[in-house]
Parts: C-alpha cells; structure tokens; sequence
C-alpha cells in the first residue's frame, strides 16, 4: 500500500470517528435509550445509514462498477445457513453491546475523546476475540 | 460558524454519512466496511499458541482496515475532545428516570462516570461493565462473523440473509441486558 492509500482510510476513518462522536452513536446512555425504545434518534442513524448503504451498493452492483484500482468490486455473500452462529455469536454481542454500551468503532472512538479507561474494555475485547479464536472448533456454528 | 462542530448532530444528518462509508470503502479499494475484523487482525499480529484462526496474512488483509481505525481514534479525538459537546445528552426524560431508578447519577458526558473511571473498574458493577461487556463484545463478534458495522451496516447494505439473523440476535442479547439483567448487575 501507498503512503497516499493510507491517507485515504485514515481520513475515512477519521470522518467516520468524528460522526460516531457528533452522532452520539458512542453514548453509553444513546444504547440504554434505544434498547428501552426511548427515542427513535439511534434507529434513525441505523435505518438511515442502511437505506442509504442498500441504494449505493446496488448502483455499484448494477453498473458492475470498479473500483479506484481498476479492479471488479465484489461482495462475498455470507452463509445463511449457518443460523446458530449468527443467532448465538449475535445474541452475545448484544449482551456486550448494552452491558458496555459501545460496539467496536464507539470503543475506540472513545477512547480517542480522551476517556482512557476505554483500554479495559479494548484488552477484554481482544482477550474474546482470541477466546473465541481458541473455542471455535467446539462451537455450534 | 463554528458551532456545528461542536453541536451534537441529528440522526437525518448523521445517518446517511455513516451509511456512505460503505460505498466510498467499496468504490476506493474494493473494501468491506466492518471494524471488529481489526480485533481477528489483532491477535493475528501476536497469535500466541499459534491458534489457526489466527494463521493468515493480517498485514495483507488489515492494513487498510487498521489504518481506518487508526482514523477512527483521531476522529473521536477531535469530535469528542477537540470540538467536545459542553452540554449533556438530550436523552429521554424516561430513560433518565429509570437509570436514576438503577442507581446511575452522573448524566453530564457520553458515558456515565459511575461506571466508566479508573476508580469504577474497583466496583463490582465496574468491573462487570469494562471486562465482561468487552469480552463479550469481543467474543460475539467474531463468533456472528461482524458487528453492528459489518452487519447491521454492511450485511444489511447487501441484504445479506445472514446479517438480518445476526442483527436480530444483537437485539435479543441487547434486550435480555437492558430489561432484565442489568438491574441486577446495578443493584
């Protein structure tokens, strides 16, 4: 990778920090609200990001657009099948999603805002991710 | 003029920003939006014991991705310190009395300080909160195969079948917390 490639992900990623924060997205007090269905404010950030996501990705899709490297863009489609998986590795992750109330972008988003204590949630997140790296083969996927 | 880079922005302005991440990925390197793969990559970097989910290229496959988180640090940084919100969340006048019902009295910043100190990680809910809730974070990600970013925001941009199951699981696992087991952990 170029040094102008890395430029673009990171200024990518910095928009994207940067609207997690004005967004609230990474509020532990935004999840506690919509998960009590308080507000509609974090249901419309989601609804709307993915009404936008659907309509850009099928124009890319139907113009079998390319992307800047000349290469065919192509989505590799996930295994409906394997249902447990995704119904108990998800059923995890929500439990993690409202106990800590950030997800992995507002984890580290926060943790840019200056809230250091973030690192113990990051470490326990790599400790599960590894765990889970370890456990696999005796998993129901 | 500066204002709005201080003030929280609504969901019908931040919405659509977020949703165009997953198009510019695609459209700029063929890349699929998702951050807790940068967790996979992580431990692919140390892989002690050498687990064999964790035996790949990571540098091939993440360096983009770990660039874009590297970018999302920044961007907390200057939207949460830099041009930081002075006021507290407009949340929910229900929200807010039920999570005074719970015991939670700091409602000044994004997170609540009686859970999110260096002095709350010696509580017990504290601890329950940072370590397990990241843990579980971290382990439920990788076992549904993406998060809310690869997920509820990419697999669903795709309409993938797989991703609408695992949303749906997110919000059960949520749920269950939410209504039942964090006045528990709280109590």
């Amino acid at each position: 990778m170029k040094f102008s490639e890395y430029l673009k992900y990171l200024l990518i990623g910095t928009a994207f920090g940067f609207v997690l924060m004005k967004s609230e997205v990474v509020s532990w007090f935004r999840i506690q609200e919509m998960f009590r269905f308080d507000a509609f404010h974090m249901y419309g950030i989601i609804g709307l990001a993915v009404v936008v996501g659907i309509i850009s990705v099928q124009i890319i899709k139907r113009n079998n657009m390319k992307d800047a490297q000349g290469n065919p863009i192509s989505i590799p489609p996930k295994d409906a099948s394997q249902v447990k998986r995704y119904l108990i590795g998800g059923s995890m992750f929500g439990l993690g999603w409202a106990l800590l109330g950030a997800c992995p972008g507002p984890m580290f988003a926060l943790l840019g805002s200056g809230l250091t204590i973030m690192v113990i949630p990051i470490l326990a997140a790599l400790a599960g991710t590894y765990t889970y790296g370890l456990l696999r083969d005796k998993l129901p996927h | 003029m500066f204002d709005i880079l201080y003030q929280p922005w609504p969901w019908y302005v931040a919405g659509p920003i977020i949703g165009l991440t997953v198009p510019v990925l695609l459209l700029l390197g063929g890349k699929m939006f998702g951050v807790s793969a940068n967790l996979r990559h992580a431990c692919a970097a140390c892989n002690f014991g050498n687990v064999e989910f964790f035996n790949y290229d990571w540098k091939k496959a993440g360096k983009w991705n770990i660039t874009f988180l590297v970018g999302s640090v920044l961007g907390g940084f200057l939207g949460g310190f830099v041009f930081a919100n002075p006021e507290p969340i407009a949340l929910a006048q229900s929200t807010i009395a039920d999570l005074q019902a719970m015991g939670i009295q700091d409602f000044n910043g994004l997170v609540p300080d009686d859970l999110f100190t260096w002095g709350a990680l010696g509580t017990v809910p504290g601890l329950i909160v940072l370590i397990l809730g990241g843990f579980l974070v971290g382990f439920g990600a990788r076992y549904a195969g993406g998060c809310t970013s690869g997920h509820a925001i990419s697999g669903l941009s795709d309409l993938q079948l797989a991703s609408l199951i695992a949303v749906i699981g997110f919000f059960i696992g949520g749920l269950l917390m939410t209504w039942f087991i964090y006045p528990i952990i709280l109590s």
